[in-house]
C-alpha cells in the first residue's frame, strides 16, 4: 500500500491504531445495493467446513483432538481448508476443526475433556503435568480458603474461571497489519528498558510480563512463516490487512482458550485498506467482499476443547469471537463503513451464524441506511446484538472499543479485563431469609444474620438482613477473584494478547450477578403480598405461601422495578469497598450466559412464587411470562438500572413473534430500528434480538438436521439452536415471546 | 362476525384504567415511536367510550403524541364528532360489507349507512384517514363489491390508502376459549390469485392500496 495516501498523524509516532482511523475512515451513508454474493472460491470452502461440521456434531461434537501437542502460537504446521481456495490463511492446528489441548488453565479439564470422548493424552504430556507442571487450577486451590470452597461448591458463585482460562482480553489484533511485528517488539523492549527499580513486587512482574510478551511476538513471525507470510513488516494491500489482522488473533486463539476471546473492532480498519485498493482499481468489490467472508468463515471455524459440564454455564459450545460494529466518533461522525457492511452481509453469504458474534454500537447518529439493515439482518437472522454507544462512548469515555465476550466495554488496546463469572444474588436473598443458612443444605455460610421469628415475612426485616448477605458473600466473592487472578497472571499469563496491548494497561474486574428478576419480584412480593415462609424440621424454609396480588418486574412498573436497579447498585457497592489485585477497577454485569437454567437448579423456592429448581431468567430480563404488558413495558423496566452501576453489562434478551413487528419487511425494519432507538434513548445498554415464532424453535427440535444453521440469542451470545441440551432448548421455549409491542 | 380481538367485546368486561396512568404508559413509550408510531385506541368499539377519549386524546396531544381511532365507524354523536374533528390524528376506518344485507349478516346489526356518515364526517374535518377491509372469498371479496366501494370512496381526499385483510382462521381458538361459535367456520382463505384480483380493482380508485 501507497502510505502516501493516507493522512499521518499521531499514529506514525506512537502506536496508535485508532488515530489511523480517526483520519483515513470514509464512513458510509449509503444502502446495501452495492454488496455482492460469496465467491465461487468462498463457496466451495464453505461446503467443505458445513461437512465438517455436520461431521463434528455426528462425532458428539468433537471432530477430533490432537492429544500429543500442547497448543501454543507456534506449535503447528500450516493448517488448510483448501489451500487453492484459500484467500486468507490459517487454522489453530493443522487440520480443519482439530482441537488442541492447552493444559496451563487446569490439566485435569483437559484429561476430562478428553476421556469423554475415549481418549487420553500422550504419555509424555501426561508425565509433565503430572509431575513437573504446575497450572492455573493447582494454583487457584493451593490457596483458596474453605469458605470459598464453600461458597462455590453450594452454588453461591458460580462459573468462576479456577479450571478454566479466563479470557475476556482483547488484544489489539489491527497492530500487527498497521506496524508489522518488527516495530511492536522494538516498542516493548523500550518499554522494558523503562520499568526500573526499586523492584517491588509490581515492578518485578511487569517486567517478566513484557519479557513474555516479547518473546510472544517473536513466535508470532514464525507462525507468519510456516503459512509463507512476512508478519514482521506492515500490511501493503487490502488482502495482507485482514490476513495480518487474522493471524493476531489466530495467535491468540491457539495460545490461549479462554471462555470469550472477542476479535475487538476490526471493520473499519480494514475498510481503509479495502477502500484504498478499491479506489486505485487493485480490487473488485468481489474480491473485497470474498476476504471478509473468508476471514468470518475462518473465526466460524475457532474451536477450544471442552468437557461436558462446561457446557451446562455456557452451552453451544461458543468462543465468544465478538466483533464490534458501528458507533460513532467523539467528534460526532459515524464509524459505519462499506465494511461494516460487508461484515453483516456474511450472514446471508455464508447464512446465519452465532459467531462471530456480530455486536452493532448503536447511537441515533448511526446512518438510517446502516440502521436499517441491521434491522433486516436481525430479523432475517437472529444472529447480532445491539449495545447502547452513545451510553458507553459516554460514560467510559472511548470511542474505540470492542466487546468483551457478550456485553462488556472494552478500549481496545488500553484496557483489559479479569473476567469473574458470577455470584447467585437467589441465594443470597435465601440467606436473609434463613439465618445466613444455605436453603438447600443447611450449612452456615454467613454470621450476623438472626433466624427470622414470626410467620409473615416483614419486609423492613429482610431487606436488612439482605444487605448483611450481600456485604458477606460480596467479601467472598472479592476473595476469590483476587486469588484467581493472581494465580492467572503467574501460571497462564496472555502473552501472545498483552503484546498488542499497552504495557501495564488499565484493568477492569468483571464481577456478575444473577437471578435480578427473583430479587426484585421477590421483594415485591414481601412488601405487597403476604408471604408465609414454610419452615422444615430444622427451620429451613423449603416454600413459601403468597396470599395477594404484587407488581412484576417487566411491567414498568417503579414500584418493583426500584427493586431491581437498587438490588444491582447495593452489590456493586458492596464490591467497590474490597482491594482489588492489580488496583483494577470494579465493574459488574448483570448477565448469565446459559447458566440461568444451572443457577435455578441450584437454587430452593424464592418468595416470588417460583418453585425449587426452576431456571432464571437470562441475565436482568423479568421472569418468563409475568412481563404482561407487552414488549416496550418490559424493555422499560430493564432500561431502569443504571448503567453507572453495573458497567460491565446488562443483558437483555428479547425474543419477539415476526407478526408483532409490522406486517411487511419494511415495517418491521421501520419498527425494530424505532425500537432500538426508543430503547437505547431511555439509557438501556444490550438487547438481543430474536424474531421468531416458537413454532418454528419446536420443529428445529423435532427435526435437527433441517435447521443446521438455525441461530438463536441467549444471553449475550448466539448459539446454534440444535446444539443446545434438550433441557436448554425447553427454556429458550418457555421465554417470553412478545406478541404485541 | 369476525372481529381480531373478540375478548374485547363485552362491554361490561374489562379492566378500568386511569386516563393519567394511560397517559404515564404512552409517554414512557415515546422514545419507541419513531416516525410512525403513536397511540391507537381499538376495540370492541373505542367509540362507545368517545366522551372519554377526548381526555385521553386531549392529553396525548399536549405530551406530542400522534392519536389514531381504530373503528368500524358505528357511533356517530357529538362526542364522536368532536373527537374526529380535534383530537384523532388518524382515523382506520373499518368498511364491513357494501351492502345491507351482507352487512347485517357479517355484523349482526343495521348501520351500514352509519359508517358512510362517518366516513363523510371525517372527510369533512379534511384530516386523514385510511380504509381498512378484510377479504373474504364470495363474501366481501366479490368484484361487485369492490367496484362499489371504489365508486363510493374514490373522490374522498382525505383517504391515504386501503389496507385489506385476507381473512384468516387463526383467530378460531380465542372464539372457542371465549364459547362462542365461529359464525365464519366455513368460510376458506383467498387464493393469492384471488387477492391479486381484488387489488388490481381497488388499484383504480385509491392511491395505495396494501395487503397486510
Amino acid at each position: 500500500m501507497k502510505v502516501i495516501d493516507l493522512k499521518t498523524g499521531l499514529w506514525n509516532k506512537e502506536i496508535n491504531v485508532r488515530d489511523f482511523v480517526v483520519n483515513n475512515i470514509t464512513p458510509y451513508y449509503g444502502n446495501h445495493d452495492f454488496l455482492v454474493g460469496p465467491s465461487e472460491k468462498t463457496q466451495k470452502l464453505w461446503d467443505i467446513c458445513k461437512a465438517a461440521t455436520k461431521e463434528e456434531r455426528l462425532n458428539n461434537g468433537v471432530r477430533s483432538v490432537d492429544t500429543e501437542t500442547i497448543s501454543g502460537v507456534n506449535s503447528f504446521e500450516a493448517g488448510y481448508i483448501d489451500k487453492e481456495n484459500e484467500t486468507i490463511v490459517g487454522l489453530q492446528t493443522n487440520e480443519l476443526l482439530k482441537r488442541a489441548m492447552k493444559p496451563f488453565g487446569g490439566y485435569k479439564v483437559v484429561q476430562k475433556a478428553l476421556s469423554e470422548h475415549g481418549l487420553a493424552p500422550s504419555d509424555s504430556v501426561n508425565e509433565l503435568f503430572t509431575k513437573y507442571v504446575k497450572t492455573h487450577n493447582d494454583g487457584v486451590f493451593s490457596a483458596y480458603t474453605s469458605e470459598i470452597k464453600k461458597f462455590r461448591s453450594l452454588g453461591f458463585l458460580t462459573g468462576l474461571p479456577d479450571n478454566y482460562a479466563r479470557g475476556r482480553v482483547i488484544g489489539d489484533y489491527r497492530r500487527i497489519a498497521l506496524y508489522g511485528i518488527e516495530k511492536l517488539i522494538e516498542n516493548k523492549k523500550a518499554d522494558l528498558e523503562k520499568i526500573t527499580g526499586p523492584m517491588s513486587d509490581a515492578v518485578i512482574r511487569l517486567r517478566e510480563e513484557v519479557a513474555e510478551q516479547i518473546g510472544a511476538l517473536k513466535d508470532m513471525i514464525e507462525m507468519g512463516k510456516a503459512y509463507g507470510l512476512d508478519l514482521s513488516r506492515p500490511v501493503e494491500n487490502a488482502q495482507e490487512a485482514v490476513q495480518w489482522t487474522y493471524m493476531a488473533y489466530l495467535a491468540a486463539v491457539k495460545e490461549q482458550d479462554g471462555a470469550a476471546m472477542s476479535l475487538g473492532n476490526v471493520s473499519s480498519f480494514l475498510d481503509i485498506y479495502i477502500t484504498n485498493d478499491l479506489e486505485a482499481g487493485l480490487i473488485t468489490e468481489e474480491e473485497a467482499q470474498e476476504y471478509i467472508d473468508q476471514f468470518v468463515m475462518k473465526l466460524r471455524m475457532v474451536r477450544h476443547l471442552r468437557m461436558e459440564a462446561y457446557d451446562q454455564i455456557f452451552a453451544g459450545d461458543p468462543t465468544w469471537v465478538t466483533e464490534a460494529i458501528g458507533g460513532m466518533f467523539a467528534d460526532g461522525r459515524t464509524k459505519v463503513t462499506k465494511t461494516s457492511f460487508r461484515f453483516l452481509h456474511t450472514l446471508y453469504n455464508l447464512g446465519p451464524s452465532p459467531e462471530p458474534n456480530i455486536t452493532i454500537l448503536w447511537s441515533y447518529g448511526l446512518p438510517q441506511n446502516f440502521k436499517n439493515y441491521c434491522a433486516k439482518v436481525s430479523i432475517d437472522t437472529s444472529s447480532i446484538q445491539f449495545e447502547n454507544d452513545e451510553l458507553m462512548r459516554t460514560t467510559r469515555d472511548s470511542d474505540d472499543y470492542g466487546i468483551a465476550c457478550c456485553v462488556s466495554f472494552q478500549e481496545i488496546g488500553k484496557q483489559i479485563q479479569f473476567f469473574g463469572a458470577r455470584t447467585n444474588l437467589a441465594k443470597t436473598l435465601l440467606l436473609a431469609i434463613n439465618g445466613g443458612r444455605c436453603e438447600n443444605t443447611g450449612t452456615q455460610m454467613v454470621e450476623g444474620i438472626a433466624p427470622l421469628e414470626g410467620d409473615v415475612l416483614d419486609f423492613d426485616t429482610v431487606m436488612d438482613n439482605f444487605k448483611i448477605a450481600m456485604t458477606e458473600v460480596a467479601r467472598v466473592y472479592n476473595d476469590s477473584m483476587n486469588i484467581i487472578h493472581y494465580m492467572h497472571d503467574k501460571y497462564y499469563y496472555e502473552k501472545a494478547q498483552m503484546a498488542l496491548i499497552d504495557t501495564n494497561p488499565a484493568i477492569n474486574i468483571a464481577y456478575g450477578i444473577a437471578g435480578l428478576s427473583i430479587v426484585a419480584d421477590s421483594l415485591s412480593a414481601i412488601k405487597y403480598a403476604k408471604v408465609t415462609p414454610i419452615r422444615n424440621e430444622e427451620g429451613l424454609t423449603v416454600d413459601f405461601k403468597i396470599e395477594g396480588e404484587f407488581p412484576k418486574y417487566g411491567n414498568d412498573d417503579d414500584r418493583v422495578d426500584i427493586f431491581a436497579k437498587n438490588a444491582v447498585a447495593d452489590f456493586n457497592n458492596e464490591l467497590k469497598k474490597l482491594p482489588v489485585y492489580k488496583d483494577a477497577a470494579v465493574t459488574m454485569s448483570v448477565l448469565t450466559i446459559t447458566s440461568n437454567v444451572v443457577y435455578g437448579k441450584k437454587t430452593g423456592a424464592t418468595p416470588d412464587g417460583r418453585e425449587k429448581g426452576v431456571p432464571f431468567a437470562p441475565g436482568a430480563n423479568p421472569m418468563h411470562g409475568r412481563d404482561a404488558n407487552g414488549a416496550i413495558a418490559s424493555l422499560n423496566s430493564v432500561a431502569k438500572i443504571n448503567y453507572e452501576d453495573s458497567q460491565d453489562g446488562i443483558s437483555n434478551t428479547f425474543s419477539i413473534v415476526p407478526k408483532s413487528l409490522g406486517a411487511t419487511e419494511e415495517e418491521r425494519i421501520d419498527n425494530l430500528a424505532a425500537t432500538l432507538d426508543g430503547y437505547f434513548d431511555r439509557g438501556a445498554q444490550h438487547l438481543n434480538v430474536n424474531v421468531l415464532d416458537k413454532e418454528t424453535l419446536l420443529d428445529a427440535m423435532e427435526n435437527p438436521e433441517e435447521y443446521p444453521q438455525l441461530t438463536i440469542r441467549v444471553s449475550g451470545y448466539a448459539v446454534n439452536f440444535i446444539r443446545l441440551t434438550k433441557e436448554q432448548q425447553m427454556e429458550v421455549i418457555t421465554r417470553s415471546f412478545h406478541q404485541s409491542m | 362476525m369476525y372481529c381480531h380481538n373478540p375478548d374485547s367485546i363485552d362491554t361490561h368486561g374489562g379492566e378500568e384504567h386511569e386516563i393519567e396512568d394511560l397517559v404515564r404508559r404512552a409517554v414512557n413509550m415515546k422514545s419507541y415511536f419513531g416516525k410512525h408510531g403513536g397511540v391507537t385506541v381499538s376495540g370492541g368499539e373505542p367509540l362507545l367510550q368517545s366522551k372519554e377519549l377526548i381526555h385521553f386524546f386531549k392529553r396525548l396531544k399536549e405530551e406530542g403524541i400522534h392519536t389514531n381511532v381504530d373503528t368500524n365507524g358505528r357511533v356517530l354523536n357529538h362526542f364522536t364528532e368532536e373527537l374526529l374533528d380535534n383530537y384523532a390524528d388518524l382515523v382506520m376506518l373499518d368498511i364491513k360489507h357494501m351492502t345491507e344485507e351482507g352487512y347485517q349478516k357479517l355484523v349482526g346489526a343495521k348501520n351500514k349507512e352509519t359508517t358512510f356518515r362517518f366516513a363523510a364526517h371525517r372527510e369533512a374535518s379534511g384530516k386523514k384517514m385510511w380504509l381498512r377491509y378484510v377479504l373474504i372469498p364470495e363474501i366481501t371479496n366479490k368484484p361487485e363489491l369492490l367496484h362499489a366501494m371504489g365508486e363510493h370512496f374514490k373522490n374522498y381526499k382525505t383517504i391515504e390508502k386501503i389496507e385489506l385483510q385476507p381473512y384468516h382462521k387463526l383467530g378460531i381458538h380465542k372464539w372457542e376459549a371465549l364459547g362462542w361459535r365461529y359464525e365464519l367456520e366455513n368460510a376458506r382463505e383467498n387464493t393469492p390469485e384471488e387477492i391479486d384480483a381484488a387489488v388490481a380493482i381497488l388499484d383504480n380508485y385509491f392511491k395505495e392500496v396494501k395487503v397486510n
